[in-house]
């Protein structure tokens, strides 16, 4: 008969971590290859299309570089949040309200102001937006136990609603011919481009700064190793005299602002106008959740998984030309890649031994 | 005067039903001590599934069968996960939500824009319906009200008054004690998030071939995590749900009444989403107390562990 027990894993080395994060990916993408031959397409290519779309070309690693920026900066922002259990699930509408902030500092001050200064400013307007919309969630879970998830979840619904009021409203632009939208950003407010690329450099090199930062905010500060406490053990945290609220707020003004920070990237940088919501941002505040989580809440990891994450959007945006596949297909790969990544955590925190024995019972 | 009160009424019923549906359902699942985050998606499969075995066979029945069917089976998901495995029930229900709207993107693009001509008719309940007023609105009605009130019912007697809604409630209470019982808390477990898929895939199903009778993408609308959000209003108990349920219906139809006014619509789309987090204020600032959540919601139960 056969037996299988499980216990507890003390041995867990980062290699052992990684070839977990590796293995499980490799899984997901199995199941996601029987998902496309259901859909009629040939599991392999279209996987081989998703990476040589993504990282098989300059022009794919232009793409997936700029992808990978917002996903950065977000993902990032998350992994401080998730350290202490706070579920934000808000990112998108973080990012879409510093957008506005900083499309309205941009607009206002644009004319007046040179580069060097409307740029900071709109970088710093665009975070106070994100962390704005970021302490609302924080300020109900705290003071008035409202769960997180939901808050954070009806908050993205509401600031996309109150984008969309804007651009079809007060803020639709004149040179619009009527369509919603604002006026272009003036000249001096748009972020400069490596040539032959849509990356803003500014934004890519704010978003591994902010990385590193947070990476020693997480591990070498008082406040970080507060998150952890508040997210692994809140009853210690309690005896120990955290303040909750305080530590939500700022982990939720920075989770938040970071978002909208890559916010300014995509309006500054990619757009130069504030449109709709879903052409502001194509759902990088949910996708980031998966860097966060690849990254093991790890910031400067949420470097590479954001950009593993952005060649998924770039590759499967490449498919949906080539393949004639609904711009949904994304959203499966990363659904399922996520649903491995945590299922995979288990064997990696569990021993399984499988017993086989020839003698019969009893 | 008289009748638009008594259409809004009818279309506030029929609103309510799919969040009733879906409440009922993720309070069942919650009881069990398992947090299901993926109404939406499951939602969203259960929508496009109904509405395409619909379109193809001309049964709406059968539609509303492999929509329950098809919702069942992708919770399974979220129960080896959440249960077996012991992963983090929070990002397990996203990637659940992710999966379930990606696959409802991939298997309703033909169906975009394609009206479904096959009604599914209302029911007239025999002399109910000829009472004044409240026959139109209560008694003459889309089937999935009346099966959306029967199963809210249901659950509570369920949770309530028999054996096993002993057993699931002991099992979000406390489930070493329950299982020291003779209880396989596993097995309960398994069968609440699977029953509570169901019941999200049929308020998918209500939103395609009853509500509104056509299939685009992102049609639930946030409809699951409103649901989620009404479990906790209606405090785990299925009889409240019937009556928060059709409160936020209440709060989607006057979004059509008030456009007239000259309101933006889009502050108008605001307001169901607005009323989720005051009614979360107000019942936390009435009794705090009175969130009596199961106790064990979201904790992983490792039959090992000491």
């Amino acid at each position: 008969m056969i037996k299988i027990t499980t216990s507890d894993r003390y041995d867990i080395t980062p290699l052992r971590s990684l070839m977990t994060n590796i293995f499980s990916l490799v899984a997901g993408l199995f199941v996601i290859g029987i998902i496309f031959l259901i859909a009629g397409v040939n599991p392999l290519y279209a996987i081989s299309e998703i990476f040589l779309g993504s990282f098989g070309s300059l022009y794919g690693i232009k793409e997936t570089v700029t992808k990978a920026i917002p996903l950065i900066l977000i993902g990032a922002g998350l992994t401080l949040a998730f350290r202490a259990k706070f579920w934000n699930i808000g990112a998108e509408g973080q990012l879409l309200m510093g957008a506005i902030f900083s499309t309205w500092t941009g607009l206002t001050f644009g004319d007046h102001l040179p580069s060097y200064l409307i740029v900071p400013l709109m970088f710093f307007s665009g975070f106070i937006g994100g962390a704005l919309w970021g302490i609302i969630p924080a300020i109900l879970k705290i003071k008035y136990s409202i769960n997180e998830v939901i808050s954070t979840l009806m908050l993205n619904y509401i600031c996309a609603e109150f984008l969309t009021m804007l651009i079809v409203g007060p803020w639709k632009g004149s040179t619009r011919f009527g369509f919603p939208g604002t006026d272009n950003l003036p000249e001096a407010a748009i972020l400069g481009v490596i040539p032959g690329s849509r990356i803003h450099y500014s934004t890519l090199i704010l978003s591994l700064i902010c990385a590193v930062i947070l990476c020693v905010v997480i591990y070498r500060t008082r406040f970080g190793y507060e998150t952890r406490v508040v997210g692994e053990n809140p009853d210690a945290g309690k005896y120990a005299g955290i303040n909750f609220l305080k530590t939500s707020l700022i982990l939720m003004a920075i989770s938040g602002g970071l978002a909208g920070f890559a916010g300014v990237g995509e309006i500054a940088g990619i757009h130069h106008y504030l449109g709709y919501p879903a052409s502001v941002s194509s759902g990088y505040g949910f996708t980031a959740i998966i860097v966060a989580w690849l990254a093991k809440l790890n910031p400067l990891y949420a470097v590479f998984s954001g950009l593993f994450f952005a060649g998924i959007l770039v590759g499967g945006d490449a498919i949906q030309i080539s393949l004639g596949l609904p711009a949904a297909t994304v959203e499966i790969v990363n659904g399922t890649l996520l649903i491995f990544l945590i299922m995979g955590e288990y064997f990696l925190n569990n021993k399984i031994s499988v017993h086989v024995s020839t003698k019969s019972k009893g | 005067m008289e009748e638009i009160i008594i259409s809004t009424l009818q279309r506030t019923m029929i609103a309510g039903t799919p969040l009733l549906l879906a409440t009922t359902g993720e309070i069942i699942c919650e009881r069990s001590g398992i947090l299901n985050l993926g109404v939406e998606g499951v939602m969203a499969v259960g929508a496009v599934v109904a509405f395409m075995v619909t379109m193809t066979t001309g049964l709406p029945w059968l539609g509303v069968l492999a929509a329950v069917a098809a919702g069942m089976t992708l919770s399974v998901i979220h129960a080896v996960a959440a249960i077996t495995l012991q992963a983090n029930q929070v990002v397990s229900g996203l990637a659940l939500t992710m999966l379930g709207l990606g696959l409802s993107g991939m298997l309703g693009k033909p169906y975009v824009g394609k009206p479904l001509t096959l009604k599914m008719n209302d029911i007239a309940i025999p002399y109910l319906s000829d009472l004044p007023y409240i026959g139109k609105i209560l008694f003459f009605q889309s089937p999935f009200f009346y099966l959306a009130i029967f199963l809210a019912l249901g659950a509570w007697f369920l949770l309530e008054r028999t054996r096993l809604g002993i057993q699931i409630r002991s099992t979000g209470e406390n489930p070493r004690a329950t299982e020291t019982q003779g209880v396989n808390v596993f097995l309960i477990r398994y069968l609440c998030v699977i029953t509570g898929g169901g019941f999200s895939a049929l308020a998918g199903a209500h939103l395609s071939i009853s509500y509104s009778k056509s299939w685009i993408e992102g049609m639930t609308a946030g409809r699951g995590w409103i649901a989620i959000a009404l479990t906790i209003f209606a405090l785990w108990n299925p009889g409240r749900a019937i009556w928060a349920a059709f409160l936020f219906g209440g709060i989607f139809v006057v979004q059509y009444l008030m456009q007239p006014l000259g309101i933006s619509p889009n502050f108008l789309s605001m307001l169901p989403y607005i009323a989720t987090l005051v009614i979360l204020l107000l019942i936390s600032l009435k009794d705090p107390k009175r969130l009596n959540a199961p106790a064990m919601l979201s904790a992983p139960y490792n039959r090992g562990e000491r």
